[in-house]
């Protein structure tokens, strides 16, 4: 049994679904059973959003140490401005702002590695001086920005079937094609092998530097896709809608199980720990307690999660 | 006179390999002794545990008749006054000469300390290295490779609380240009008057013979010759280091000049042009780190520069910094170089992947019940065998390998021979770095490197150990292109 | 002797970063060139030089602290509260949480965990507990340390002031003193320490403890130039403290770090900030300016190295 969850890598995710029925079943305790199912539907509601940029920076950190992206939430802000904008409320415009969401995450993404590449500095480094100017420009632009998303997305971040919202059921569908990018194709692969030694990684004809655009690329990308999905959601852009994404996404990527000494790195690790921290913070409330202790216990968990993996080489 | 160290009977084994196999070793006081041996004779793992960072599996450690074996360690060594000089710098880069003096020496602490730190390396430095020209508070890594060298190497002379009794220097001339090579050896032989004794390792002879009063030849983890220096000849040297009866070219008679080249370009140094032709298997010889590797990464990285028109697929011989990927099965460390080539419809064909691994498994004998267990399940041998495997289930036909034999058992080296051989014959081409003498038969020519230069090139009827030895150890008369 | 005047203008990039964006603004505005000028202008700069300070001795073992910006906020938060109601609590909390800071070095070490998903979740921790201890905007900083942050000594603004002292305090410490060189050599070749001898159990947590030190005065100057507080009070200080010390010439690996080039930075930081305010120009693209100089300085140490190899 062991064994099966080591080589399957379900140990590695595991954890963060334990969790997050514990803290559920919990929940529903306290409330005396009511509301179950509400919970449960809006925690997967929200979990989408964490989920779609911890998958990005998963990706990152995924490629080995020193691999983080800062400049995520300035992106979400960036891409939610430029969404909004372009859609300008006209339930026709939806794609083409999603688009422009995607694009704008690309050239952002594109940035990124420019500077890794140019500067020769640590990928930390490229994307907190990159978000700095990412986010003055997202502030600048989503100033007076008072456009209201196009009711077409408006009602499709709300739709659900059976209790499921259909936006979740739609990124699941996502993250599991992502999870097939992962581990069936080279691109993947290629993530994987780099974050586990770079230098081996060359040597055995993986072409590193095309893995890491690709990559930084990738996750600037779902930052803006993120950013306009959650304008949509949550009825409009504001300056600071991406700031809780920063700590957010890579706590989401450390409690799903993912190594940040690179190379190891799974999926549905992402739902779970997103859940998890969603449903912590619904458990947490209604036993009465109040935001500080939910943040509180948060930090604990992301330390115990990395101490109970620990042992691992140093991930810088 | 009692020995200022006595070691006595002293194994180390790794794996497969017994680096010392009872080795005795005694130094006097105020001597300086010469060691030398080709790659891989055991010179490093002793003079580790001298210094300490290495622990033996058997065997006694006597320093001026106490018993210290029990729990020696690095400061164990220093507080008996014995300073090691290693080839890879144990210096801080960000640090300067004085800082880095400091380091070491605890005492040197409170009011005025940088002076007296910087006082104490320039002392030594000066005494050792006479015009020297190193800025005391220039950080050490903005140094050049040789004056970093000098200052480690007079670090290791600097006195504070202990008495320097004997110092271990490892290939210390390898970055020194001729002067301060010469100011060294000088130095070591006017403090033998102080009772300061030397173990020198160096791949010049000539120098050895010169400064040593009493050479210690090793060759497969024992002492093979323990004389005095004066009894000594280079040519009697090279003869004891190498093995007594060998034939030569055993590969004869399979070369084909006819063959067209795969790889031609300018060698480093600029004397030999280095090519490759199909078919053949090429030995890039000489001691280890004299810049074998990196003319095979400059072939990697550069092919064009090599008129290379073939995939070229990398063999890594430091299994764990350059090869393995740790947190993979077997069957994906085989299959990373192919998986473009694993391919349907865009996604990584997993029956494909295993019928590749499962193939290779059988063909080169990985010792695993199941491809899918982690590599870290296999011993050295085996991950190295899977190295293999992953360059020849490529479709690269160049086959660059570094030194890939490091630390394998011996049934394992013969049937990768073989292989290469089948493969060689099957029209792939080999250019094999190898630090191992024996290996060297099974090429059908060689390029020795010293200095990180191509200094002979070995047809196939001139490949003897004779030959290699005389080329990678430098006569010092010889004169430096 | 031959100068080497690359490395030269490598080190003096962050003061000539500082010098170019001082011209540029007494150019433009010249009633700038005033004590009242400079003191309006440099306001806000003394916690951010303490924060960047904190940052750079963890970044000395090749450490990231993404939870100084927490930390920060923790101890305003303290400081509007227990501080001034009861001082001794309140002196006994901030001690503890450097004692905390100084654990969590050890924590690292000892486990050999990543300091970077470590100091994420303490970031959690510390805007946790300022909730805790502060759940509404608010508070009262205590009257001394108000009166302490707005002294006006005569003729150099305080801010420029304790720019200096905490400069040169730094630099002593880490640059000149015995001990400093054993902890800035643990970052450049930790085997090497540890090979002479040293505990690297004891620099870690001392180079955490010095940091937590730096994050404590960061939040009482904080807390005495806004006199109140909030949980969100010094969210942006992570990101800034790194690109604070970063700007100043501390590198991300190998032990290379400058006090007095992290004070700079900050400077260059708080100026950057403050410049398009003092300008009347769209107060939008303040943190723009903040990252453009710091691209900028970055780009031209990497030509810098650049031409450095080409040697």
């Amino acid at each position: 049994m062991a064994a099966w969850l080591a080589r399957t890598g379900v140990r590695d995710w595991l954890f963060a679904y334990v969790g997050a029925v514990t803290v559920w079943l919990v929940t529903v305790v306290i409330a005396d059973g009511f509301g179950a199912m509400q919970t449960l539907t809006a925690g997967l509601g929200f979990a989408v959003f964490y989920v779609l940029v911890a998958t990005g920076q998963m990706f990152v950190i995924a490629t080995g140490p020193g691999n983080i992206d800062l400049s995520i939430p300035a992106t979400v802000t960036l891409g939610a401005g430029v969404a909004m904008s372009v859609m300008a409320g006209s339930d026709a415009m939806i794609v083409p702002g999603f688009l422009a969401a995607i694009a704008t995450g690309i050239a952002v993404g594109s940035f990124n590695y420019a500077l890794i590449r140019a500067l020769r500095i640590p990928p930390i480094i490229a994307t907190l001086s990159s978000s700095f100017v990412v986010q003055s420009t997202a502030i600048w632009y989503g100033r007076g920005l008072s456009i209201k998303p196009p009711d077409a997305l408006q009602d499709f971040t709300f739709a659900r079937v059976l209790d499921v919202p259909v936006m979740t059921l739609v990124a699941v569908l996502f993250t599991m094609a992502m999870a097939v990018v992962l581990r069936r194709t080279v691109y993947g692969r290629s993530v994987l092998a780099i974050g586990q030694n770079p230098k081996a990684a060359h040597l055995a004809g993986v072409d590193v530097e095309r893995t890491r655009w690709v990559t930084y690329t990738l996750s600037a990308a779902l930052a803006g896709f993120t950013g306009a999905l959650f304008a949509g959601f949550s009825g409009g852009v504001s300056l600071d809608m991406g700031a809780q994404f920063l700590l957010a996404s890579i706590a989401v990527v450390v409690i799903g199980g993912t190594s940040v000494a690179g190379g190891r790195a799974n999926l549905p690790g992402l739902w779970g720990a997103a859940l998890f921290l969603f449903l912590l913070v619904t458990m947490l409330n209604a036993a009465g307690v109040g935001s500080g202790v939910r943040q509180l216990l948060t930090g604990v968990l992301i330390i115990a999660v990395i101490t109970a993996a620990g042992g691992e080489q140093r991930g810088r | 006179m009692t020995a200022l160290v006595e070691l006595g009977g002293l194994e180390k084994r790794y794996e497969a390999v017994r680096a010392l196999d009872g080795v005795d070793l005694s130094v006097a006081a105020g001597e300086v002794l010469g060691l030398v041996g080709h790659n891989g004779a055991g010179k490093s793992t002793l003079i580790n545990v001298l210094a300490g960072t290495v622990v033996p599996d058997a065997g006694r450690i006597e320093v001026r008749g106490e018993d210290l074996t029990r729990g020696y360690d690095v400061t164990t060594a220093t507080d008996r006054g014995i300073r090691c000089v290693f080839q890879e710098l144990s210096l801080c880069p960000n640090l300067t000469a004085a800082e880095n003096t400091r380091i070491v020496h605890r005492s040197i602490r409170g009011h005025g300390w940088h002076e007296r730190a910087r006082a104490l390396i320039m002392a030594t430095l000066d005494a050792v290295f006479p015009g020297h020209g190193i800025r005391p508070d220039r950080r050490i890594g903005d140094l050049s490779i040789g004056r970093r060298q000098m200052v480690e190497i007079a670090r290791a002379f600097t006195e504070t609380e202990t008495p320097v009794r004997l110092v271990i220097l490892d290939e210390p001339t390898s970055s020194l240009d001729s002067t301060a090579a010469e100011q060294l050896l000088a130095y070591v032989r006017r403090r033998q008057a102080d009772g300061v004794a030397t173990i020198l390792i160096s791949h010049l002879l000539g120098e050895i013979l010169s400064a040593a009063d009493r050479v210690v030849v090793m060759r497969d983890g024992k002492v093979v010759a323990d004389r005095a220096a004066s009894t000594l000849a280079r040519d009697a040297l090279v003869g004891l280091m190498g093995h007594v009866a060998q034939q030569p070219g055993a590969a004869a008679g399979r070369r084909r000049l006819d063959a067209a080249k795969v790889l031609d370009g300018p060698g480093p140094g600029g004397r030999h042009r280095l090519e490759l032709r199909r078919g053949e298997v090429v030995g890039l010889a000489g001691l280890a780190g004299h810049g074998q590797t990196a003319a095979l990464l400059a072939i990697y990285d550069r092919p064009r520069a090599f008129a290379a028109e073939a995939a070229l697929a990398f063999v890594a011989g430091d299994r764990q910094a350059d090869g393995v990927f740790p947190l993979w099965s077997i069957r994906d460390n085989i299959a990373v170089r192919s998986f473009a080539a694993l391919r349907r419809h865009g996604l990584l064909d997993e029956g494909g992947v295993s019928e590749l691994a499962e193939t290779w498994r059988q063909r080169i004998g990985i010792r695993t019940p199941d491809v899918r267990n982690p590599i870290l399940s296999l011993s050295g041998g085996n991950q190295q065998k899977v190295l293999f495997a992953r360059a020849l289930a490529s479709a690269a036909t160049i086959i660059l390998m570094d030194d890939p034999m490091r630390g394998v058992d011996v049934g394992t080296k013969s049937e990768v021979y073989a292989l290469i051989r089948q493969e060689a014959t099957a029209g792939r081409s080999f250019l094999w770095y190898t630090t191992e003498l024996d290996e060297l038969v099974h090429c059908d020519r060689v390029y020795v490197f010293r200095e990180d230069e191509i200094v002979a090139h070995l047809e196939q009827d001139e490949i003897t150990e004779r030959a290699v030895l005389q080329a990678s150890f430098r006569a010092d008369t010889e004169a430096v292109a | 002797m031959i100068i080497d005047w690359r490395e030269l203008v490598r080190t003096s990039l962050p003061a000539l970063a500082l010098a170019a964006l001082l011209g540029a603004i007494f150019w433009l505005q010249p009633r700038a060139m005033s004590y009242q000028g400079l003191n309006l202008l440099l306001n806000l700069s003394i916690p951010i030089v303490f924060a960047t300070l904190a940052q750079m001795f963890v970044l000395t073992v090749g450490d990231l602290d993404l939870g100084i910006g927490g930390f920060v906020t923790f101890v305003a938060c303290v400081t509007v509260t227990w501080l001034a109601e009861a001082p001794l609590v309140g002196v006994l909390i901030l001690v503890a949480a450097i004692g905390l800071y100084a654990a969590v070095g050890a924590l690292i070490e000892l486990r050999n965990l990543p300091a970077i998903v470590v100091t994420l979740g303490m970031s959690f921790v510390w805007f946790g507990l300022a909730v805790i201890v502060l759940p509404s905007p608010g508070g009262r900083t205590p009257e001394w340390l108000i009166a302490a942050v707005r002294l006006r000594p005569p003729g150099i603004p305080l801010a420029i002031l304790a720019a200096v002292g905490i400069g040169l305090v730094g630099h002593l410490l880490l640059m000149r003193t015995s001990f400093g060189v054993v902890l800035r050599g643990a970052g450049g070749n930790p085997r090497a320490i540890t090979r002479a001898g040293w505990s690297m159990l004891q620099i870690r947590m001392t180079l955490y403890a010095l940091a937590g030190l730096m994050g404590v005065f960061a939040g009482l100057t904080l807390a005495g130039i806004t006199t109140s507080a909030d949980a969100n009070i010094a969210l942006r200080y992570t990101l800034l403290s790194i690109a604070g010390a970063i700007l100043g010439g501390s590198q991300f690996t190998g032990g290379r770090v400058s006090p007095i080039g992290a004070v700079l930075g900050a400077l260059v930081m708080t100026l950057a900030a403050s410049f398009l305010a003092f300008l009347r120009l769209n107060p939008d693209w303040q943190i723009g300016v903040q990252g453009a100089i710091l691209i900028l300085v970055l780009a031209l140490r990497a030509v810098l190295d650049r031409l450095a190899g080409e040697r």
